[in-house]
């Protein structure tokens, strides 16, 4: 007993676990909520080895030599061997008839063969009988129920602020007619969460007690970091069929990394004096990781919690399109009818879930310090519980149908109003249809024609002297043979088009993300002003942002190209502005005594300085950019994200997973292009 | 070693929970299906507002008259056939025709079986506005369509005339007609009906051509009056040349009476539900007027329901057992 408080002491006081965590938890203190999953897990995860040793810019020139000179050669070869243009035909592989009869193959033995008989369907059986049983109990906890429990648990674990937010927004699922969708979607939401951080408990504890697991597994994770959501849904599907087992297994695979690498990465950090204190005590193995390890990596698991339920919630939601039912069904057929003000009323919801489901896990992150004395805290609990019941048993069980209020009609209304008003003919600025074709013709079109019209070597060769730039040898190899990858699977021109919204949509987020973050960095107002709509945003689920921007831009590329922008902006701006305001508070002070301007400051001193965030927001934004512009095939997006949509709806699995692979490698290629390599000498400031 | 054991173990265990038995996943329902005792029925709803409006109709009266719970999933048409015969659905109200599946799951798996008539006839085809088919007549004849290619052309068709496709999901062979009939026109999907709509209307505001995939019956007819263009005549040998391999298709598509199917299990299990829906059978109008409540007027699917039911009992009297 005596042991484990002293560790506890040791770990609220150490100085720093490692320069890993230490990047994220000021951020964490700092705003309450989490910070954006991804942006976090970024932060977080020593993608690669320091390998750099000497300053990063004597090595560029000598890097950018050696790669043209290779490209030269490699060049010459490939064009003489298969002439230039989009990607020679010899090289591609047709795996439609193969997958097609692998499909058929599934459906014809799904109720006959003993791997679906005895183990894929006790899996599937298992987890609707789950779902089942937690819907059941919050159906019969009633609204009233539910909210008071919510309450409950915001109230003790993140304080009364909180549960007030979290009783409000309950009100307002009910009050929008959304009841048993809501509860629809936290029942699932519930499962996965439960499994996602099981498994990924269990493998971050491998991987953080093994170094031979970690090595393993970690690659592993990064990939599936960078890859957008939609590109789950194919196998699952393949195998599972539509419907709910399949989106609590898509959503587990999803949310579950995060818990993994967080948990790995807690153990891995404990300080190691710590350590040796308690194994020269005698304590076994097993102790030292229940008394020791464990307790220090606290913070960690629970940051890891918390991302893990932000994005089983982003998956839950996208999994409407494989029949996950709930919230993201109702959006799903709002989007499909375009009815904007429907879809906002299964919107708000998501939103509100989101927004409480993250401060309540974020708030036990933050403030889990708290010394409660056990007798009292069992007496609060059991006070609670008991309230819970006895509102559970005196209210009604569904939400009463007098009490909702239909915003679907009058925000259709405003949307027709705002879309006749703002679509078109305004004066100077036009309209956002004008806007959008405009991005359309002047700047997607010239983009992707200019990279279908580069020959497919030399596309490579673009790619590798890129990557080559940014990364390391490792990194350049995965993008080159990532790209290959897409042509051989003969997805290359429609993937270049994705490339093309990809760059175009990452290309403005980081010109309007850069310009936001100057302003957020050097003054504290506008900070204070635009850290609870950033907190908002990068809260919310992708999906969500979908309805908006088709009200405004129609359908097409230039709504997706919209959406992406929107969801991957608060990342830039947020990392941007950390490594604006980062920067050696001497070195500021030099340049000004030196007499430089306010531009020249942020120009040669600021921007330099802070390269190394400012590659991780380009990252970022690419990575997030890339989630959403798939996603954009449900809004006329086309290309790689059109075609998984297409595989969805025609039941045509070939094509869907195809495209899926490819989106899976234009992930890994954009990633790896631009993942900037750490350097340990620039975080002592 | 002892972890090895302890997992071993574990593992076992688990097999044990899960009960060894066989479990077969074409029998799991919607874990949302039945709760608390309440009678479930779950009907597939597709994106075309015609769909929304059988099942808005249905609905009403299997929650209002006879006292089920009813769950709507939107389900794409060929996932939908899947999701039926698994029973996660247990209904499609509304198929435009996939023989494949039904092959596959009516007669080989019978996990699905007939329901009947809809009682609409429905067509595919290619049609323009009327406005513009007034002053150019001969774009109604397929063979002069390329005449009118570059007057249809979009930032999104890549300099060959533009032929609007709806959601990827619907019945169409209009790639293979654009290829098979020499056209220079570049099939466009819109991504989903609600687009597809949206797009039309744009057009139609300006008075624009266009040359769009559309269907018959449809509300949109009478805000945006359309003539349809005359594709080669639709001819027995044609059909089966696209059954065997649908890339070689090259004449109109059919008309076809609409199909209700339904989950075997739920037509033998399902009761007066099944029963019910057995029998909803009604007409071209009055799925146009309940289609055109729901998409012009803004109304919920349950008002809609609600003021066809209260409109005409006379219909679906006859479809109560």
């Amino acid at each position: 007993m005596s042991q484990t408080t002293t560790t506890e002491r040791e770990a609220t006081g150490r100085a720093g676990p490692s320069q890993d965590v230490r990047r994220s938890s000021p951020e964490k203190d700092r705003s309450g909520p989490a910070p954006h999953p991804a942006t976090v897990l970024a932060q977080n995860a020593p993608k690669q080895p320091a390998t750099q040793g000497k300053p990063k810019t004597a090595k560029v020139p000598r890097r950018l030599l050696a790669a043209v000179a290779a490209a030269a050669v490699l060049a010459a070869v490939a064009a003489t061997l298969w002439g230039s243009g989009s990607w020679p035909g010899g090289l591609t592989v047709d795996l439609s008839g193969p997958l097609g009869r692998a499909n058929d193959w599934i459906i014809d033995n799904r109720d006959s063969h003993w791997l679906f008989l005895y183990f894929l369907g006790h899996i599937s059986g298992a987890i609707i009988a789950s779902v089942h049983a937690v819907y059941t109990v919050l159906l019969a906890l009633g609204w009233a129920g539910v909210s008071a429990a919510a309450a409950l648990l915001a109230w003790r674990f993140a304080g009364p602020r909180v549960a007030v937010t979290t009783l409000a927004s309950f009100a307002v699922c009910g009050l929008l007619g959304m009841w048993v969708p809501t509860m629809r979607t936290l029942a699932l939401m519930i499962v996965a969460v439960a499994a996602s951080v099981a498994v990924g408990a269990l493998l971050g504890l491998a991987a953080g007690l093994s170094d031979r697991t970690f090595r393993a597994l970690r690659p592993v994770l990064d990939t599936m970091q960078a890859l957008p959501a939609f590109a789950y849904l194919m196998p699952v599907v393949l195998i599972f069929g539509i419907g709910v087992a399949p989106a609590v297994l898509a959503t587990v695979v999803y949310a579950a990394p995060p818990m993994a690498r967080l948990t790995a990465l807690g153990l891995r950090s404990t300080d190691k004096g710590i350590l040796e204190a308690v194994e020269s005590l005698g304590a076994t193995a097993r102790q030292r990781l229940l008394t020791a390890r464990l307790p220090l990596a606290r913070r960690e698991l629970l940051l890891g919690v918390n991302q893990t339920i932000m994005m089983a919630l982003s998956m839950a939601v996208i999994a409407s399109v494989i029949g996950a039912d709930g919230l993201g069904d109702r959006v799903y057929q709002a989007l499909s009818t375009v009815d904007v003000g429907s879809a906002l009323a299964a919107g708000i919801p998501i939103v509100l879930l989101a927004i409480v489901l993250d401060r309540i896990t974020s708030g036990r992150a933050s403030s889990g310090d708290h010394a409660h004395s056990r007798p009292r805290t069992i007496a609060a609990w059991a006070t609670g519980a008991l309230a819970v019941a006895v509102v559970a048993v005196i209210s009604d069980q569904t939400w009463p149908t007098g009490w909702t209020v239909a915003i679907a009609k009058p925000v259709n209304t405003a949307k027709d109003w705002l879309v006749d008003h703002l679509y078109t003919g305004l004066p100077v600025i036009g309209g956002t249809a004008d806007w959008s074709a405009h991005y359309t013709a002047w700047i997607l079109d010239p983009l992707r024609d200019g990279l279908q019209a580069l020959p497919w070597w030399g596309a490579l060769i673009l790619v590798a002297a890129l990557a080559r730039l940014i990364g390391t040898w490792r990194t350049t190899l995965t993008a080159v043979l990532a790209l290959a990858a897409i042509g051989v699977l003969g997805r290359w021109d429609t993937s270049l088009d994705t490339l093309s919204q990809v760059v175009a949509a990452v290309a403005v987020t980081l010109v309007l993300g850069f310009a936001l973050a100057v302003p957020v960095a050097r003054s504290a107002r506008v900070e204070r002003l635009m850290r609870p709509v950033l907190d908002v945003c990068q809260t919310m689920p992708q999906f969500v942002y979908l309805i908006p921007v088709v009200a405004l831009f129609g359908v097409g590329r230039a709504p997706a190209a919209a959406a992406a922008i929107v969801y991957a902006l608060p990342a830039v701006v947020r990392i941007t502005s950390q490594g604006l305001r980062r920067v050696n508070p001497g070195a500021m002070e030099s340049a000004r005594s030196l007499g430089a301007t306010s531009g020249q400051q942020l120009r040669q001193v600021q921007f330099p300085l802070a390269r190394q965030e400012l590659l991780l927001a380009v990252n970022q934004a690419v990575v997030l950019v890339l989630s959403v512009v798939i996603i954009g095939g449900l809004v006329g997006g086309g290309a790689l994200g059109y075609e998984v949509v297409f595989g969805l709806a025609r039941g045509d699995l070939a094509a869907g997973l195809v495209a899926g692979t490819a989106i899976v490698c234009l992930g890994l290629m954009l990633d790896r292009c631009t993942q900037p390599t750490k350097k340990g000498a620039h975080d002592g400031a | 070693m002892a972890r090895t054991c302890t997992l071993a173990a574990s593992a076992l265990a688990l097999l044990a929970a899960t009960g060894c038995g066989a479990a077969d996943m074409t029998k799991q329902s919607s874990p949302y299906a039945d709760a608390q005792g309440t009678k479930t029925v779950t009907l597939s709803v597709q994106s075309w507002v015609g769909a929304r409006a059988n099942a808005a109709v249905a609905q009403y009266l299997l929650e209002h008259e006879l006292g089920y719970r009813v769950d709507t999933v939107q389900v794409d048409e060929v996932p939908a056939w899947d999701a039926l015969s698994q029973g996660r659905v247990d209904a499609i109200l509304e198929d435009w025709g996939h023989p494949d599946q039904e092959k596959r799951y009516v007669e080989d798996k019978k996990t699905v079986t007939p329901g009947g008539d809809l009682g609409v006839d429905g067509h595919i085809g290619w049609f323009v506005p009327k406005y513009f088919a007034d002053a150019h007549p001969d774009v109604l004849d397929w063979k002069n369509l390329n005449k009118y290619a570059s007057r249809l052309r979009t930032s999104e068709s890549g300099g060959k005339g533009q032929l609007l496709d709806g959601s990827p999901s619907y019945v169409t062979n209009d790639k293979a007609l654009v290829k098979n009939l020499g056209l220079d026109y570049q099939v466009v999907f819109a991504g989903s009906e609600a687009a597809q709509i949206t797009q039309i209307k744009q057009f139609a505001k300006d008075k624009k051509p266009f040359l769009t995939y559309w269907y018959e019956p449809q509300w949109l007819f009478n805000e945006v009056p359309m003539v349809e263009v005359k594709l080669p005549e639709h001819t027995e040998s044609c059909e089966k040349k696209g059954a065997a391999d649908p890339a070689t298709v090259d004449c109109a598509y059919p008309t076809s009476s609409l199909q209700k199917f339904f989950n075997a299990e739920f037509t033998r299990k399902g009761g007066k539900a099944a029963r019910f829906l057995h029998n909803f059978r009604w007409t071209k109008n009055d799925q146009n007027e309940v289609a055109q409540m729901m998409a012009e007027d803004g109304l919920s699917a349950e008002e809609a329901g609600k003021k066809w039911v209260r409109k005409h009992p006379d219909v679906w009297k006859r479809w109560i057992p």
